[in-house]
This record gives structure tokens, sequence and C-alpha cells, in this order.
């Protein structure tokens, strides 16, 4: 019996669980990264491999576990050892003697053929293809009503008034979302949350700081790899807006709206006029745009030993001083301790804060 | 009389302040963590009750370090602050148009970049040894020099030997190569001390702009041949600031007490009684989740008053308590 699965990457899975169930797949759900997660992963991956390759390791083998024999993954474009991850997995799978197949999606603009090629993999109903896209359309209106519903979830929670509340309340909406099926259905459900977290106790006095997050994806995406950091920095009091989603639907709405049409890569490309795989050149844009709108720091996540963040963090110096926006990286790895972490949030928001407070004195309102 | 108790909990020393209204240190310990912060905190609150003249109102309580919390819940602290803040704080009070702070402790360094009183921009070192004073700590005693010698044997060279910096197993086998060569033991030991400021400016400054007024802090700022290369390094002059070595702690006291003048509250010292106190840490794991956390916890005689290393809310209910 076919059973399909895919890597865990923050809420995206209920909008990828639906689409593959409609499309006639049992599907294995991936659970959560947890530390069986990362000690699997680490087991078996290369030493020298970065943070996610091992994560999606450990991943893969806890799908593979209840019964998973079909991966469903996304390739990579440009130089950055991701899009060969895929390969690299199947080939340490089979070794440890597990028979899966791997089924990778390269860019449809750019692999159109692969695209149709693995639909039709993945879609053992035989629906027709106007059905299929119903699906696709289905799906991706539940991926945006999870990214959106996320980012409420930043915006509300430094200013709620009990610590806890947010995070509480928004797993709660997020099952109403799940549960939704229907086009209408996951719009009705999306609203409905979104009218219950507006309706959290918040404290609209408080000094709110906004921040902006860029980085590699995988890192920003899955909280799970990244010691939760938004959580972390919405209790001390900062509105992270993240430079990622899943959709991009966000992005597209923020760049109409405050940076006048300017693109990610026409902003780094003073600084960095190349694609150096990854995101490293949207790690860079994105900082540029953030200051641009007055944002009062950027924090860019990064795997250790990531070439393009590396690239990326080394010239952010430069922008960092060019446009008087502080930056701080964290190079994640396997390292669950969160005490060096939280020590220098704790910093840069108290650098911030008091940045912040010089500012406004100097101008008076 | 009133004064504020600073208290900074590191990884290597604990370190307790206590200053009077006017500013003035009229206590300041410096003690080895050894692994054991609880003990370790209330043996210096002991000593520190011990120096303190009998008149002494303790109205305000800041801690701070990588065991700020864990001495904030034992203590009752005004103000639980990260330890850069803090060092931040206590170096414009020193200096207060200080540009550039210079730290090296036990087992970690920050560089802080101070423009017109606050911080702009800040860094600590996260993988690497090689810039600390528990290397130069574990070289002197390889050596059988003691540590507060090191310092001013580098002083006596006039030929500091090349030592590579950038990690601490280069590090050792260049002295041990250098050493089997012939070369003297101070030429070696200075050459280690510009090794440790190379690797620091390099891994910790990063592209900094270091301006003067620079002043160097931490424990290792004891160190003379340290600041000698660093101002070899600079070509500028190293101020180390009195009581460089509780620095932290001193920060915590001055946040403490700046905490309390805006709040208008007073302290929630427990006092020094808690010296007394039976104070018992254990730990267990968690089996809600597959994510299995360690979660740590002290008790105060029978009671619970702190829980760390949950990733979600379930052990929160301590604190709520407390509120």
């Amino acid at each position: 019996m076919r059973k399909v699965s895919f890597p865990h990457m923050g809420e995206s899975y209920r909008a990828f669980k639906m689409l593959l169930t409609d499309l006639g797949n049992e599907v294995v759900l991936p659970p959560r990264p947890s530390r069986r997660t990362l000690n699997l992963g680490v087991q078996h991956s290369p030493e020298f491999a970065c943070f996610p390759l091992k994560i999606v390791m450990g991943n893969y083998l806890e799908v593979i576990d209840k019964g998973a024999n079909l991966l469903v993954t996304s390739g990579g474009v440009g130089p950055c050892r991701a899009g060969l991850y895929a390969e690299l997995h199947k080939k340490t799978l089979r070794e440890l003697g597990h028979p899966v197949d791997i089924i990778v999606f390269e860019p449809p603009r750019l692999h159109p053929i692969n695209f149709i090629r693995n639909v039709n993999r993945l879609n053992p109903a035989r629906l027709s293809i106007k059905a299929i896209i119903e699906c696709i359309k289905r799906g991706w209106r539940k991926l945006q009503a999870l990214d959106n519903l996320e980012k409420i979830s930043h915006i509300i929670r430094p200013e709620e008034l009990h610590r806890g509340t947010t995070t509480r309340m928004y797993k709660k909406v997020l099952e109403w979302v799940d549960s939704a099926y229907t086009t209408n259905e996951i719009i009705e459900a999306e609203a409905a949350a979104v009218d219950e977290m507006n309706k959290i106790p918040r404290d609209h006095e408080r000094l709110i700081l906004n921040l902006g997050m860029v980085g590699e994806i995988y890192v920003l995406l899955e909280p799970a790899s990244n010691l939760e950091i938004e959580e972390v920095l919405g209790n001390l009091g900062v509105r992270v807006e993240r430079s990622m989603f899943l959709t991009g639907w966000t992005r597209d709405n923020t760049w109409k709206e405050t940076t006048e049409g300017m693109t990610v890569k026409d902003a780094a490309h003073p600084y960095l006029p190349e694609l150096i795989g990854g995101h490293g050149r949207d790690s860079i844009g994105h900082t540029i745009l953030y200051a641009k709108r007055n944002f009062d720091g950027i924090v860019q996540l990064a795997p250790f030993t990531c070439i393009p963040e590396i690239v990326a963090r080394t010239i952010l110096n430069k922008v960092s001083h060019d446009y008087s926006i502080p930056v701080l990286t964290f190079f994640l790895d396997e390292q669950t301790g969160k005490a060096g972490m939280v020590t220098r949030l704790e910093a840069f928001v108290d650098l911030m804060r008091m940045k912040k407070m010089q500012a406004a004195k100097l101008k008076p309102a | 009389m009133k004064a504020y108790l600073g208290i900074d909990v590191g990884s290597v020393s604990t370190n307790i302040a206590v200053q009077n209204g006017a500013g003035e240190i009229i206590a300041g310990l410096y003690l080895r963590t050894q692994g054991r912060p609880v003990e370790t905190i209330q043996a210096g609150l002991k000593e520190t009750r011990r120096i303190l003249p009998a008149d002494i109102e303790i109205c305000g309580v800041g801690t701070t370090g990588s065991g700020r919390y864990l001495a904030g819940v034992i203590v009752g602290a005004d103000v639980i602050k990260n330890e850069i803040t803090a060092h931040a704080v206590a170096a414009s009070y020193y200096v207060p148009d200080v540009k550039t702070v210079l730290e090296i402790g036990g087992q970690d360094s920050k560089m802080i970049i101070i423009r017109d009183g606050i911080v702009t921009d800040f860094a600590m070192n996260t993988v690497c040894a090689a810039g600390t004073g528990s290397f130069l700590d574990q070289q002197a005693s390889r050596l059988g020099i003691p540590i507060t010698q090191f310092g001013t044997l580098a002083l006596q060279s006039a030929n500091a030997v090349r030592i590579a910096g950038r990690c601490t197993v280069f590090a050792e086998s260049d002295m041990i190569h250098k050493q089997q060569m012939g070369h003297s033991l101070k030429d070696i030991v200075n050459g280690l001390c510009e090794a440790l400021v190379r690797n620091y400016l390099n891994n910790v400054g990063k592209g900094k702009e270091l301006l003067a007024p620079v002043i160097f802090q931490g424990g290792v700022a004891a160190n003379a041949g340290i600041k000698a290369a660093f101002e070899r390094a600079l070509n500028l002059e190293i101020v180390v600031t009195p009581h460089h070595d509780i620095i932290g702690a001193i920060g915590a006291a001055l946040l403490a007490k700046e905490e309390l003048d805006i709040i208008k509250k007073t302290t929630v010292f427990k006092g020094f009684s808690i010296t007394d106190l039976a104070y018992r840490t254990g730990s267990f794991e968690c089996d809600g989740c597959p994510n299995a956390c360690e979660i740590a916890e002290i008790y105060e005689e029978e009671r619970v008053i702190g829980r760390w290393g949950a990733r979600c809310p379930k052990w929160d209910i301590v604190e709520d308590n407390n509120e």
C-alpha cells in the first residue's frame, strides 16, 4: 500500500495533507520536529551537512516508521546544496534499508514537465486536470489562511496583556482552519479565527519594537528549528515581520503598500548583483526594505555553515552601517540550549528600545 | 544607609557588588562558581552580610549573567538583566563618553559599541574558547605559572613569538612547538597574549569600528599582558576601570536602582536570611510530547520557586502562583 508523506515546515502540513488526500493519496502526517527527530537526523546525516538536511532526515525516518514509502519535497535553484538534498536523502534512506521513493518538485515556471509528471504520480484518484486545479486552489487558499493567522499572532503577541494568551489562542484557531474543507468553509474559518484573535486583551500603550526577520527559508519557517524565536521576541515586546512565508502572499502585499514597488532583488542590487544561492540575496534585499520602512532592527537566521547566509552576513555589516539599522545573526544547529540566544535577544531588544527612545527624545513630537 | 545589591552569576565566576547611593562600592566579591551556582550565591551573600556595616539597608537587587534567572528567584530580584546591558551600563557609569567596551570573561567574551551613551552594536563569541580566560587559565597551569603572574611575565618580553590564535588546538600545539624549539617562556606567554587579542578582534570584532575611549573589563582585564597587547593591536589607550572583575554585578546594582526609581516600588529582596534556607535543585524529563524537554527546578525549603527548560507553557504554573 502506498503511503505519502512530506517534511514538516511550520503549519503548512495542514494544507498539504488536504491536497494530497484529495488527490486520492493515503497521507502520513509528519510529526513536529522534536528531540527524537534531531537524534535520528544527526545520526544518519553527513556531519558537515546543514541543519535543515538533518531535521528533514529525522522527519523522514519518523514517517517511514509510520509506514510512509513515498516522500514529496521541493528541489532548489542556484548554488545551494539544498538542491541536492532530495537525492542525498533518497540514497541514505535506501542504504538504511527503506525502499522509499522521493518526488521532487522543481519550480514549475522553470520545469513545467517535471511539475506535470509529478502531479500525475500523486494523483491515484485520476482526477481530471480541472479537478486537480480546483484542489490546488483550495490547498493554496488554506495555506494563505494559515500564513495570515501566523502573521496576526506576530502582531498581537507583543501587546497581549497576559503572557501566553496569543500562543494558546493561535493553536486553537489553527484547528478551525484545519477542519475547514470547501473554499467557503476555509474563508469562514479564517474570518472567525481572525475575529477571535482580535479579541485577545491587548495593551496599546506599550512601546512596541518592529523587527524584520530574514534568512534561510527552512529555519525561518519551522519554529522547531529556530527555538521558537518569534515567540521569544513577541514576549519581549517585539512585533516580528518575517520576510518569508510559504505563500509569498504577505510579501506581495507588503511590497505594494510600503515600498513603492521596489523589489527585493532591486534593493539588494547595489550590494549583491548576483544570485548566490539559497536566500542570501533576499536577506540583504529585505533588510534594506525593512530599514526604509524604519524598522528598529533585523534578525538574520541561518543554518550553521550555510554559505549563502554567511556571504549575506558579511555584506549586512555594510548595510547595517549605511542604513543605521542594527542586525543580529544567529547560526542555528542542533544545539537546543536556549539561554545563549535569549541573552543576545534581550540585549538586542534593549539596544533597539534605547535607540528608539533616544530618537523620540531628539525629535520632539 | 541605602544600598543596592548586584549579583552576576557567570559560568566561571559569581560576583557580588553592593553600591551605596553615592555610587561607592562598599562590598565586592569575586567567587568561583565551580558548577554550583546556588551554593556560591548563598556563600557569597553570607560573606557580604559579614562585610557590610550594620546600618546598611538593601533597597534594590539586580541579577545578571547566565545564571541570572536562577539567582533572581533565589534572592528576590527587582531586575533581571542580560550581561551585555549590565556591562554597558557599568562602563558608561565609570567612563560616561565610552565608545568601545572590550570584555573577556572566563568562558565568553563580548564587545560592546556605545555611541552617545547608548549601545549601538554588540557581539558575543559563541563557538570559540580560544578568546577567553579559561584558555589562559589552562595554559598558565600547564606552564606552572600562577595566572596572576601571567601578565607581568608577558610584559618582560620584548619579542613575542607567533602563536596561532584561531583555535585552542592550534594555539596549544604551536606553543608546545615553540617551547621545544627553545623560545623563552616570557616570549611564548607574550605571544599567547597577542594571539588571544588577535583572535578576539577578528572573531568578536568582525569589522566593528573601535573608537576611543576604550574600556577593558571582565576577569581577564587583570592581565597586564593582554591589556598591553590590545594597546599594540589597536594603537589606542585602553582603560581598565576600577572593580573591572565585578563590573557585571555593579551594572546589575545600577540597573536595580534605576528600575526602582522608575517604578517607585519597594524591593522584593528576600533578605540575607535566605543564606540559611535549604535550596535543592532537581530535574526531570517531561513525557508530554516527543520533545522530551529536560525540566530543571529549584526548591526553596519544600516549595518550587522556579522551573526552566520547557518549550511549552506546561510547567509555568509556578510563575503564575507567584504573580
